[in-house]
């Protein structure tokens, strides 16, 4: 992970102690989340994978603050998560863009929320061009496609160097190519400068290809199956056979029955 | 070329190209309101109305501004589509100038007080139009007073409504009781509690325009999205950042239609407003004619609120285009 940049790392720790959550649904507690104990190092990027449903959504909103949870324990850095923080972005699942700004206007939200938006316009552009979306900087959100939808949600998290990056399947609705050449970026930029980062997802390599760990959750209510360290260099590569072996693995911990035949 | 059906380049080589581009709408229009003119003229005013050369003036003027339009409008761009689109309009308008006529000045079969022509709604203006400019001008200053205090305090409050449920659980079974009461309802409350009766009647235009203003506030403020509010949560926002930023901008669309309605609802209630002992407003005028059955001057001032009020309305279109603009596909 260290690469010797001239950039000091600028995660956070995060831990997650003992963690349970349930939602109520017509009077009936559904349990989501059951004693979650998890730990990252400042830096650290891990990828949580798991069945649809089974609450890693709902990890990660607790994670931000959002809700407090029922039981259990989080803290970042130092703190107690308690309240929502900008130290503790989420790129959302759904980009939920406001409809009457523009993508630009998206993007520049974090920073208005400090009044630091008029003079950071040069920050924007780059944040744009990072997503590749310069060119529909003064676009409305109903003009986008989906996919463009998510970038400038990442960008909109990203602008705010947050100390840790809550990502939920970011890359969901991509097309392959712009999802290969959209990790290459939060990989450099996550090695560049060094956040910590929990990421959702349900591509097995995508995990592979950019964490330090990946953790296997159960179907609902979510629990901890396996840990696995990926501790392969940078740039990685899917072929790599230590990876396909790796992947074989989560496939299975994952429930599938047929991913041997593919392996 | 949108009637190619019509043209009659189509039709043969023998056809001049030129003439595709003559707007025949345009000709019938200008034929119906020569008429108009011709039937204004030629026949004789069975009851005096006045005013009857100039009506027949202005209606030629319009037949020779129409067929001068059938020849050119092609190449007139943008206002010459708006006035092709606008054909049929000014045909029917045409063919009832000179219906009215007919029935009103020129046979009596609609009788005088309760029926008025044209030329006598046109002599209002020109006999009195000095007294009905002022009444203009104060109608609009009594407008202006009470719709803006109504709309901005119906706002604000729709927004503590839609935002707070303490103020919630408090404000709205009040404004359910009032707001389903006729504003010229509190004509007699008013009065004790203001002063004068100028006063009296901004409350009432502001009573009108500001309870749908706030009841679709608040009903846009209590339904954004809440998925908006964890976004700004998440990057830092405080609560005034989370109204002003997200819940109001969210809620525009509904705050505009309360605008719309607030419009309607104040144009009604400034007539009963205006009948309070003003001295001078359009609907001081309007009651002082009926007084004296004068309904050509009664018809004549409803004409003008008719048009100050869709004059206001696309204003209010002109700024609710700017202030969403962008979203038309989340409208
Ligand atoms: N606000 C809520 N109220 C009630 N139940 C909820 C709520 N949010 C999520 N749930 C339930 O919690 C469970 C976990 O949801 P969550 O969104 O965390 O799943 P997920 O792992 O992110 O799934 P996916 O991969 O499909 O996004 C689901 O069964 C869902 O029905
Ligand atoms: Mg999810």
């Amino acid at each position: 992970m260290a690469d010797g940049s001239a950039f000091p790392p600028q995660g956070i720790s995060l831990r997650i102690e003992n963690l349970s959550h349930s939602y109520r649904i017509e009077g009936r507690a559904l349990p989501v989340l059951e004693n979650i104990s998890l730990d990252l190092k400042p830096g650290e990027f891990v990828s949580l994978l798991g069945t649809s449903g089974c609450g890693k959504s709902t990890l990660l909103r607790l994670i931000a603050g959002l809700e407090p949870p029922l039981e259990g324990r989080i803290v970042a850095g130092e703190t107690d998560v308690t309240a929502p923080d900008r130290s503790r972005i989420l790129v959302f699942q759904d980009p939920t863009l406001f409809p009457w700004r523009t993508v630009r206007g998206n993007v520049a939200l974090g920073l208005e929320t400090d009044g630091s938006a008029a003079h950071r316009g040069d920050e924007i552009d780059a944040a744009l061009r990072l997503v590749r979306l310069d060119a529909f900087a003064e676009a409305f959100p109903h003009q986008l496609s989906g996919g463009m939808a998510q970038r400038v949600a990442l960008a909109r998290a990203l602008i705010n160097h947050p100390p840790l990056l809550l990502l939920d399947e970011p890359l969901g609705k991509l097309d392959a190519l712009t999802r290969l050449s959209m990790q290459s970026e939060l990989l450099q930029l996550w090695r560049k400068v060094g956040f910590s980062a929990v990421l959702v997802t349900h591509d097995v390599e995508e995990a592979l290809l950019l964490s330090d760990r990946v953790i296997v959750l159960s179907d609902r209510p979510a629990r901890i199956v396996a840990e696995l360290p990926v501790t392969l260099p940078h740039p990685r590569h899917r072929d790599d056979p230590h990876l396909v072996a790796l992947r074989a693995k989560v496939l299975a911990l994952l429930g599938a029955d047929i991913p041997e035949a593919i392996a | 070329m949108t009637d190619t059906i019509t043209s009659p380049a189509r039709r043969g080589l023998e056809a001049p190209a030129g003439l595709a581009k003559i707007w025949p709408a345009g000709l019938l229009a200008s034929l119906v309101w020569a008429a108009a003119s011709g039937i204004t003229l030629a026949l004789p005013d069975v009851i005096p109305w006045g005013s009857t050369e100039l009506f027949a003036a202005l209606t030629a003027a319009g037949a020779l501004t129409l067929v001068t339009l059938a020849f050119t409008a092609e190449g007139l761009g943008r206002f010459g589509r708006a006035v092709k689109a606008a054909g049929p309009w000014l045909i029917a308008l045409g063919i009832w100038f000179a219906l009215w006529e007919f029935t009103t000045a020129k046979t009596g079969w609609l009788p005088k007080p309760f029926f008025s022509p044209p030329q006598g709604l046109l002599h209002v203006y020109v006999s009195d139009g000095a007294r009905l400019g002022l009444c203009i001008a104060y109608t609009l200053r009594l407008w202006a007073l009470g719709y803006f205090s109504g709309v901005i305090v119906g706002f604000l409050t729709g927004v503590g409504l839609g935002w707070s449920p303490r103020f919630s659980y408090w404000g709205m079974p009040l404004l359910k009781l009032i707001g389903p009461v006729p504003a010229t309802a509190w004509i007699p409350v008013t009065f004790y509690f203001f002063p004068t009766t100028f006063d009296a009647s901004i409350f009432i235009v502001a009573l009108a325009s500001g309870i749908p203003v706030a009841i679709l506030t608040s009903a846009g403020v209590a339904s954004v999205n809440r998925a908006y509010f964890d976004v700004a949560r998440n990057l830092g926002a405080s609560t005034l950042f989370l109204i002003s930023r997200v819940a109001v901008p969210a809620a525009l669309p509904h705050v505009f239609v309360g605008l719309f309605m607030g419009l309607y609802y104040s144009f009604a209630v400034m007539v009963v407003a205006e009948m309070l002992g003003a001295k001078y407003g359009l609907g001081w005028y309007i009651q002082f004619q009926t007084a004296y059955s004068a309904y050509a001057n009664v018809y004549a001032t409803l004409l003008i609120m008719a048009v100050l009020c869709a004059g206001l309305v696309k204003l209010l279109f002109v700024a609710r285009n700017r202030l969403l603009r962008g979203q038309e596909g989340f409208l």
